[in-house]
Order: structure tokens, then sequence, then C-alpha cells
């Protein structure tokens, strides 16, 4: 699976790279934030491309599991 | 949904504190201003000597302190930074130049508006223009890097800064600069304007309300969510300024403004250039700054920086307008921003 990691980035860029994998069509990845922002940020994203989204709490911040429906 | 309800209430409450500040002594369209209060504070440190701008507005130690027990309380306090500090600094320092050219942060360009005051019209087309610009750097790889985990100290002391100036504001004001006349010596008692601040503060930190943020999410992910809690701030303040008559539409006789568009637009797109590429608005940065973001913390230091260069010599514009010096620094500041962003772009195509 890919893994996007976005931790320490600032806004918007975990949204852009989320993007971008999704663009380059990706059906599967792990984004991996820090910051409640990106999570939520990310996360609102994903959802309006379509994609299902689970997150697990992890030492850094969370991992966002997408998956396209 | 939620996100956007909460947006909106914020922005709501936002609105009617930022009229309220301005009924109990705030000058015209400032119940808050982010640039014009760093401003005020850089002067009441004696870091200018603009006698009319000088005061420790306790709204800025509210944002800060409403954010850091805001983020403690919620467990999203983080202590993080290294993510380019030098380069935030100086493009923070440009964005505040850009900001006292206007006469004004995104902040106070949404309460102009609320105002009745076109200028800021003027200005939101350069803010949005501006912000457009860094979208596109971002889309092709912008980024001043990474932050770190840091130790606790580093993203405490921020705030820690704050409630010292409260303190002093409060029991020891001797100590600090205090204009007796002009914006500076307008302000609402102090302790409202301290509560004002932590109730934006803390909010702000809850729902990430952010003025630059707004536009550009639109522009780059099509999401209108963000967007929502400036609308809210900008047709609630209008309402009460209709309802209370101090709505007044025009582009001449506007309180503490100045009609060259030219100006306007370009100070206001180099404050949403800049604030596109540090990742968020002035106000944004204040809130990251009491969540622990030291970055922010070293952006909001800029932005001293550039208040008190703007006022010792003649950059920010009066209600006459630009000044030349002032002209020539918002060229400087654009081109300043892109040299970094050319810089940062080449280093990350090589590596």
């Amino acid at each position: 699976m890919q893994i996007v990691d976005t931790r320490g980035l600032s806004c918007p860029q975990p949204v852009i790279e989320t993007k971008k994998a999704i663009d380059a069509k990706a059906v599967e990845l792990q984004v991996l934030v820090d910051t409640i922002a990106a999570k939520e940020n990310v996360s609102r994203y994903a959802k309006a491309a379509k994609f299902s989204v689970s997150t697990a709490e992890t030492e850094y911040g969370w991992t966002l599991e997408l998956k396209k429906l | 949904m939620q996100e956007k309800r909460n947006l909106i209430i914020a922005g709501s409450i936002f609105g009617v504190l930022a009229v309220g500040l301005v009924a109990l002594g705030n000058p015209a369209n400032m119940g808050f201003c982010i640039a014009c209060f760093y401003r005020d504070l850089a002067g009441s440190l004696g870091l200018h000597s603009a006698g009319v701008v000088q005061y420790a507005r306790p709204e800025i130690m509210g944002l800060i302190l409403g954010s850091f027990v805001i983020s403690l309380i919620k467990g999203e306090f983080k202590s993080r930074g290294g993510s380019s500090p030098v380069l935030r600094f100086i493009i923070a320092f440009f964005v505040m130049i850009g900001a006292l050219v206007f006469l004004g942060c995104p902040f106070r360009m949404i309460l102009r508006l609320a105002g009745g005051d076109l200028n800021a019209l003027v200005a939101l087309f350069g803010f949005a223009s501006g912000i457009g610009v860094g979208g596109i750097l971002l889309n092709k790889g912008f980024s001043l890097g990474r932050s770190y985990p840091q130790a606790r100290a580093e993203g405490t002391a921020f705030s820690a800064a704050a409630l010292v100036m409260v303190v002093i504001a409060v029991f020891l004001p001797m100590l600090l600069k205090a204009s007796t006349s002009g914006p500076g010596s307008q302000h609402a008692p102090i302790l409202i304007s301290l509560a004002a601040g932590l109730i934006v503060g803390s909010l702000a930190q809850r729902t990430r309300l952010c003025m630059a943020g707004g536009i550009r999410d639109l522009f780059l992910f099509k999401d209108p969510t963000l967007l929502l809690g400036s609308a809210a701030v900008l047709v609630v303040a209008l309402i009460l300024n209709v309802a209370t008559g101090s709505f007044k539409l025009g582009f001449t006789g506007q309180p503490i403004a100045h009609t060259q568009w030219l100006w306007n637009f370009l100070g206001m797109g180099l404050v949403g250039y800049g604030s596109v590429l540090l990742g968020g608005c002035p106000l944004r940065q204040t809130i990251l700054a009491g969540e622990g973001n030291s970055d922010s913390a070293v952006t909001v230091l800029g932005f001293l920086a550039g208040a008190a260069v703007s006022h010792n010599f003649g950059l920010a514009s009066s209600g006459q307008g630009a000044t030349t010096a002032g002209k020539i620094a918002t060229l400087v500041g654009f081109a300043v921003i892109t040299l970094i962003a050319l810089a940062v772009m080449k280093k990350q195509a090589r590596s």
C-alpha cells in the first residue's frame, strides 16, 4: 500500500500530497499525519473524493487509511 | 456538517465581539486587527516610536493564551518546530509590511468590508490574487520543510511570554508605552479586551478558522468549508453595523483607511501571497503559536519586527495614502518572497 508521509508539513501540504496520490490513481493509501488540523483536512478531502477513511492513533499522531469507495 | 456549523457559529461570535469592542472603545472597524494589534504591541514595547500607535493590546495576549489553554485541555497542545524558522521570519516581516500598507490584516479587511469600506473590497481581490499565486507554488511543490517534535519548554515559552505581558499590562502598565492620542489611545476596557481575545483564541483553535485558508481551500480543493468562518464574520458584523448606524458605504472618508486602490490591492496581495506560503493568516499563526508551534511563534516575531520597521522607516500608510518607501517595500516584499520560493523549490527539484 502506498504511504504518504505528511508529518511535520504545514497547511495545506498534507492535503496536496494526498490529492497528488489520489490523482495518480491510488485506490488504497495510508496517510501519516501529526496535527489535528491535517487529520481533519485530509479526512474531509478524502471523503469528498469518495474514499473511506479509518483512523488509527499512533505514537506521533494518526495513520489514516484511505480506500476508494 | 458539524465542522461547517461550528465555523459559522464561531465566525458569528467573532463578528459580534468585533463590533462590540468598537462600541466599547476600539478604533473604528478595528474590533479585531491582528496586524494593527501587533503594531501597537511593538509600539508599547518601544520597538518603534510612532506615538499614536502604542498600546499592549490585551486581545493579542488573549488569543495566544486562549489557544494555549484550550489546546492543553483538549490534548491538542504539541511542541513542534524547526521548519525553516528564518525564512518564516522574513516572509512574516513582509506580510506585516503589506498589511500596514493596506492598513489591516485579513480579519480587519473583512471588518472594514462589513463597515461599508469599499477599499477593502479592492484589497480582497488583491488578497485572493496573492493566495492564488501562492497556491500555484504550493501545487508545484513549494514547502518550507517539516517540523519536528520539540521539548515542552520550546512550545510553551511563547504562551508564557504572553502571560507575562498580561501581568505587566494589568498590574504594571507604567512599564509600557501607551498612546495618548490616535488609534493607540482608543481601546475597550482592558479586561473586556482580554476576555474577547480569550474567547476568539479558543474558538479559533477549535475550528481552525483561517482567513487565508478559506480562499486557498476553495482554489486548491474546491472546498468552501473554511471560508464559511470568514463569511459568517462578514455577515454578522455587517448586520450589526447597519443596525447600529455605523455602516457607511463608499471609498472616501473611511476610518483608518486610504483610497489608493493599487496599493490596497498590492498590500493585501502581499499578505495573501506570504500567508499562504506560511500556511495561514496572521490570526491562524497566532493560534498555532499558542498550540506549541514554535515556527509560528517565530512568524509572530517576524510580524513584530515588520511592524517596528514599518513605523521606524515610514513604510506604513496613513489616511492620506501609501508612502513612497512603503510602495518600494511592498514591491521588494514580492521579490524577496518569490526568491525564497524559487530557492526552496529548486532545492526540492534536485533532491
